[in-house]
């Protein structure tokens, strides 16, 4: 007799909030009023409040279901509010966005949503194959997403780039998950690390399969050298979908790549230790000094992405609870400080076009004083400035590394830090320092918009002043892992 | 538990976030409350001085409260005789330094205000921090604020020297980031007491060799290029040629001795042994300093670059002072900076006041100025001797003590030091005889107009303690004597216990 499974909707709650939602998005979107999308929006809002509240109610929950599949705990959930937040703040900056740039469509929030339950199934993933069937979901609808504008030559290029590459990716990724049950017997994270503590680690067919596992996640959370896509991805993809790339995505590919990394792959530390500080090392500086040469904010926040990815992988080769807390914490600071910045620049407009141009921003601090203000704190977030939060985040990042043994890896980060600083204050130099050419750049009024801006704000300076319970939380969402 | 150190410390920070709702057009009410914050600052000071008690060197006015316990970081702030003077200098400067930019600073007054009091409030936290952590947060802050009035109200290339200004700094002070973080851990696991609290790690001896001398050089390279020390002097001079008077004036008067404070609380008590293996390369690093600095001023054309590589100069003495490592040596150099402070912060007050009637700081454009503005002549000949360290003023006693707590480390370096003093006649007496005496060879010179009440009430108080410092030094060093014995005491039983910790 086949035993029926036992299914705990509890322990896919919030993932199951947002998929839900999405669909009866999809209903919504069939009914009047047709000219108006913006109630769509809203709903979507409504959504992910419950998925959020939903997370900080199951706090503290330790179980799996599933068969074991499906996994509800503390990390699980850290990677669930970091995603909540995400999506939360990209649904409020696209609505007059997207409005404004005539692509309003319910589809756009139907596919947001479908991608968020997506991200949280990945890290609520406790099964390779779960993970994958989350990453599918999750980046399928950011492939449609990135195109959304879909009369744009470069909406087109940015699609169809990061189909083609994700795709590969995907399959590299497959064929990991294949090799690794082929060395251990399955694709359960638990089994797989029982096998390994057993004696697996010699296998060959493993650190094949888990090489190739971390192709797909390189790609993910773009790691130099997966990260060729990005920029032109950043480019072309509508703003606030950017920022969602940005934000989202790699907080939940993070998420399952420590759970992957602390759960199944942890007696094997001495062998990928080194892989991750190459990747660090790599990302941090390929990233920093590439974008010291960009004229594109969207590009430029591209390439600082793929730095501060850097700066996070430092987190991980420290390993730890430090080192696990604080990539988890940099994931949630990182959130808001991107989200936050791509939110004040998708508010610019010159000329009737998006100003997306370094150049663009000059003499904004005369004209609109607010908007300057918050995207120079976030700037100084992602410089790492006290007493933002990206300070405190690089902190406790520097710190873990320091205390792992890796002085030198910490003396590089600050080092590219500093680097970075350069072209941070490029934009603030503008909008402080200099006089716009020709036509400025407005700041479009949004209501929607400003209160994303104003919440990111909060979070940054309230990350910034006291981190210490945010900071507990991750730490805790790592340690029972490690046991 | 007083609160005195944070009222003082967070009292510009409220004015900022009041002048931050404050209607834009309404410039008057902004000044006035900017300049109102600063003195409410100043006199909250005040009590600091008067209640301080000399007799002992522990911190005082302390304040602690957990902040994030699970890492040992605490909200710890107090004084001691080290950092009392410079607090008083900073808040005593920063009203002075808002009344000198009534007119000079013409626009975005709102910002220039706020930028200013966050400045305040980064500058104190400094002195007043007593965790590396707060103390790190602090010196970071308050780079930001120094950059944006460089970057907005700045001279023609501004932006070159705002943005050169941040990167040098950054480097050196993110390099201390990661020496703080390997200090906290090797303490920790040593102790086992993860804490960043400074009284707590200074109690404990740091292991001597490599280590140390790493750390001993991550954190002195942060506070050199403050300071700055040759040859990391460079952002200097475009900074301050850049910058608008009061960004000159507080980076003279109060940045610059941030660099010099940090070497006196943090690398002399922590690091011992290094400090005293490195000690002579201080030495000779604060000698070359102090003749480059000299010698490059003599033939400066522009009156600000003048006084800028002054500072190099000056700083060098004190730098000088503090490396000796006994008792007149320090407690020269603690005098010294806040005699520097006041000295080049009231000739860059003076040489703004030129700028404002002239537009020009270019010493051919003036001559014959003392028959035009004989009051203006007279302050800044009283500045110039105290700048020189005539006997009777301020410059004189800072200046003698270092050298005589130099003359017993090393007879030849101090001679050579001495002989600064004299180059310094030379470029300040020279600079002053080209620019006030002489005949008026420019007809626009001869409608300038002398000082102005404002003008006056901004030079005398920097005058009467020029004097003060000058006549009754005790009033002053006196804070100070028992902390820095306390200090040297430190640094040489530390010293001896690392050596024998290191050799058994």
């Amino acid at each position: 007799m086949i035993p029926v499974p036992v299914i705990s909707l509890r322990i896919i709650g919030p993932a199951a909030v947002l998929a839900v939602t999405g669909f009866v998005l999809m209903l919504l979107d069939l009914l009047p009023p047709r000219g108006r999308r913006e109630h769509l929006a809203f709903v979507g809002l409504g959504g992910v409040v419950i998925a959020l509240i939903a997370t900080i109610l199951l706090w503290g929950s330790d179980t799996t279901g599933f068969q074991g599949m499906a996994i509800l705990d503390n990390l699980a959930l850290f990677g669930t509010l970091v995603i909540g937040y995400a999506t939360g703040l990209v649904l409020l900056e696209s609505i007059d966005y997207i409005k404004r740039r005539s692509a309003e469509s319910g589809e756009f929030y139907i596919l947001v949503l479908f991608a968020a339950a997506g991200m949280v199934i990945m890290a609520g993933a406790n099964d390779l194959i779960v993970v994958f069937l989350g990453l599918e979901t999750m980046s399928l609808a950011l492939y449609v997403l990135a195109g959304f504008f879909r009369t744009e030559i470069q909406a087109g290029e940015a699609s169809m780039k990061y189909f083609l590459l994700g795709a590969f990716a995907s399959g590299f990724f497959l064929y990991g998950i294949a090799l690794i049950y082929g060395a251990t017997g399955s694709t359960n994270l638990d089994k797989i690390g029982a096998a390994v503590r057993a004696g697996a680690a010699k296998e060959p067919l493993l650190l094949i399969g888990f090489a190739l596992l971390l192709v797909g996640f390189g790609f993910k959370i773009s790691a130099v050298p997966f990260h060729m896509w990005t920029a032109d991805v950043y480019e072309g993809a509508p703003t606030s979908v950017t920022a969602f790339i940005a934000t989202g995505s790699k907080a939940a590919a993070f998420t399952a790549l420590l759970r992957v990394l602390l759960e199944s792959l942890r007696p094997l530390q001495g062998e990928w230790g080194w892989l991750f500080w190459v990747l660090a090392v790599l990302s941090m500086t390929l990233g920093n000094v590439v974008a010291i040469a960009q004229q594109n904010l969207k590009r430029m926040l591209a390439y600082s992405s793929i730095a501060h990815v850097g700066y996070m992988l430092m987190g991980i080769v420290a390993g730890g609870g430090l080192g696990g807390g604080s990539v988890l914490f940099y994931l949630l600071v990182y959130t808001f400080t991107t989200a936050g910045a791509f939110g004040v620049i998708l508010l610019l407009e010159r000329g009737g076009v998006e100003a997306v141009g370094v150049a663009d921003t000059a003499g904004l601090a005369a004209r609109s004083p607010l908007a300057a203000l918050a995207l120079a704190l976030f700037l100084l977030s992602l410089v790492g400035i006290p007493p933002t939060a990206g300070f405190v985040g690089k902190f406790y990042l520097f710190g873990a590394a320091v205390r792992a043994g890796y002085l030198w890896l910490a003396v590089i980060g600050v080092l590219n830090s500093a680097a970075a600083a350069y072209y941070y204050l490029r934009i603030i130099v503008n909008m402080y320092m200099r006089e716009p050419e020709g036509v400025p750049a407005v700041v479009m009024p949004s209501f929607a918009g400003s209160l994303a801006v104003v919440v990111a704000l909060w979070g940054i300076i309230q990350l910034g002043i006291f981190p210490a319970p945010l900071f507990d939380l991750a730490q805790s969402a790592v340690l029972p892992l490690l046991r | 538990m007083s609160a005195v150190l944070s009222t003082v410390t967070f009292l510009p920070l409220l004015g900022a976030l009041v002048i931050f709702v404050l209607p834009r057009r309404s410039e008057a009410l902004v000044k006035v409350t900017a300049l109102v914050t600063s003195l409410i600052a100043f006199a909250a000071s005040v009590p600091l001085y008067a209640r301080f008690d000399a007799g002992t060197a522990e911190y005082q006015f302390v304040e602690q409260r957990a902040w994030m316990p699970a890492f040992g970081i605490s909200y710890h702030l107090g004084v001691d005789g080290i950092s009392l003077l410079l607090v008083l200098l900073t808040t005593f400067l920063m009203p002075l330094t808002l009344l000198a930019s009534w007119h000079s600073v013409e626009r975005r007054w709102k910002e220039f205000a706020i930028t200013m009091l966050l400045l305040e409030t980064g500058m104190l936290g400094v002195f007043v921090a007593l965790d590396l952590f707060l103390f790190y947060i602090f010196w970071e802050a308050m780079l930001i604020p120094m950059y944006l009035v460089i970057g907005i109200w700045g001279g023609p290339n501004r932006v070159y020297a705002a943005v050169k200004f941040v990167l040098y700094t950054l480097v050196g002070s993110l390099l201390m980031l990661v020496a703080i973080l390997a200090l906290y851990f090797q303490h920790g696991s040593a102790t086992g007491v993860f804490t960043y609290d400074l009284p707590v790690i200074a109690r404990w001896v740091v292991p001597g060799g490599r280590g140390q001398i790493l750390l001993f050089l991550a954190f002195s390279l942060a506070f050199a290029i403050k300071v700055p020390m040759w040859p990391f002097h460079t952002w200097l001079p475009d900074a301050h040629v850049e910058a608008p008077t009061p960004g000159s004036v507080i980076l003279a008067g109060v940045l610059l001795k941030m660099g010099t404070y940090g070497f006196l609380r943090f690398c002399l008590p922590l690091f011992p042994q290094a400090t005293l293996t490195f000690a002579p390369w201080m030495f000779t690093l604060a000698v070359i300093g102090i003749l480059y600095g000299a010698w490059v001023s003599t033939v400066q054309p522009d009156i600000k670059k003048l006084v800028a590589y002054s500072s190099v100069s000056h700083l060098g003495f004190v730098v000088l002072g503090l490396f000796t490592l006994n008792q007149q040596g320090i407690v020269g150099g603690i005098i010294q900076m806040v005699n520097h402070g006041l000295s080049t912060g009231a000739l860059f007050l003076i040489v703004g006041m030129l700028y404002e009637r002239r537009h020009t700081r270019l010493i051919t454009d003036f001559g014959g100025l003392w028959k035009i503005v004989p009051a203006l002549s007279v302050l800044f000949l009283v500045v110039t001797f105290s700048s020189i360290g005539l006997p009777g003023l301020n410059g004189f006693v800072g200046e003698f003590l270092i050298l005589v707590g130099a003359f017993q480390v090393s007879r030849p370096l101090a001679v050579i030091a001495t002989s600064g003093i004299i180059f310094a006649a030379v470029y300040m007496l020279w600079m002053y005889q080209r620019v006030i005496f002489g005949e008026v060879t420019l007809e626009e010179n001869r409608r300038l107009t002398d000082l102005s009440a404002r003008e006056w009430v901004i030079l005398v108080p920097v005058l009467a303690f020029i004097f003060w410092i000058g006549v009754y030094p005790v009033s002053f060093t006196g804070k100070t004597e028992t902390s820095v014995r306390a200090l040297i005491t430190q640094v040489q039983t530390k010293a001896a216990a690392t050596v024998a910790l290191a050799s058994p």
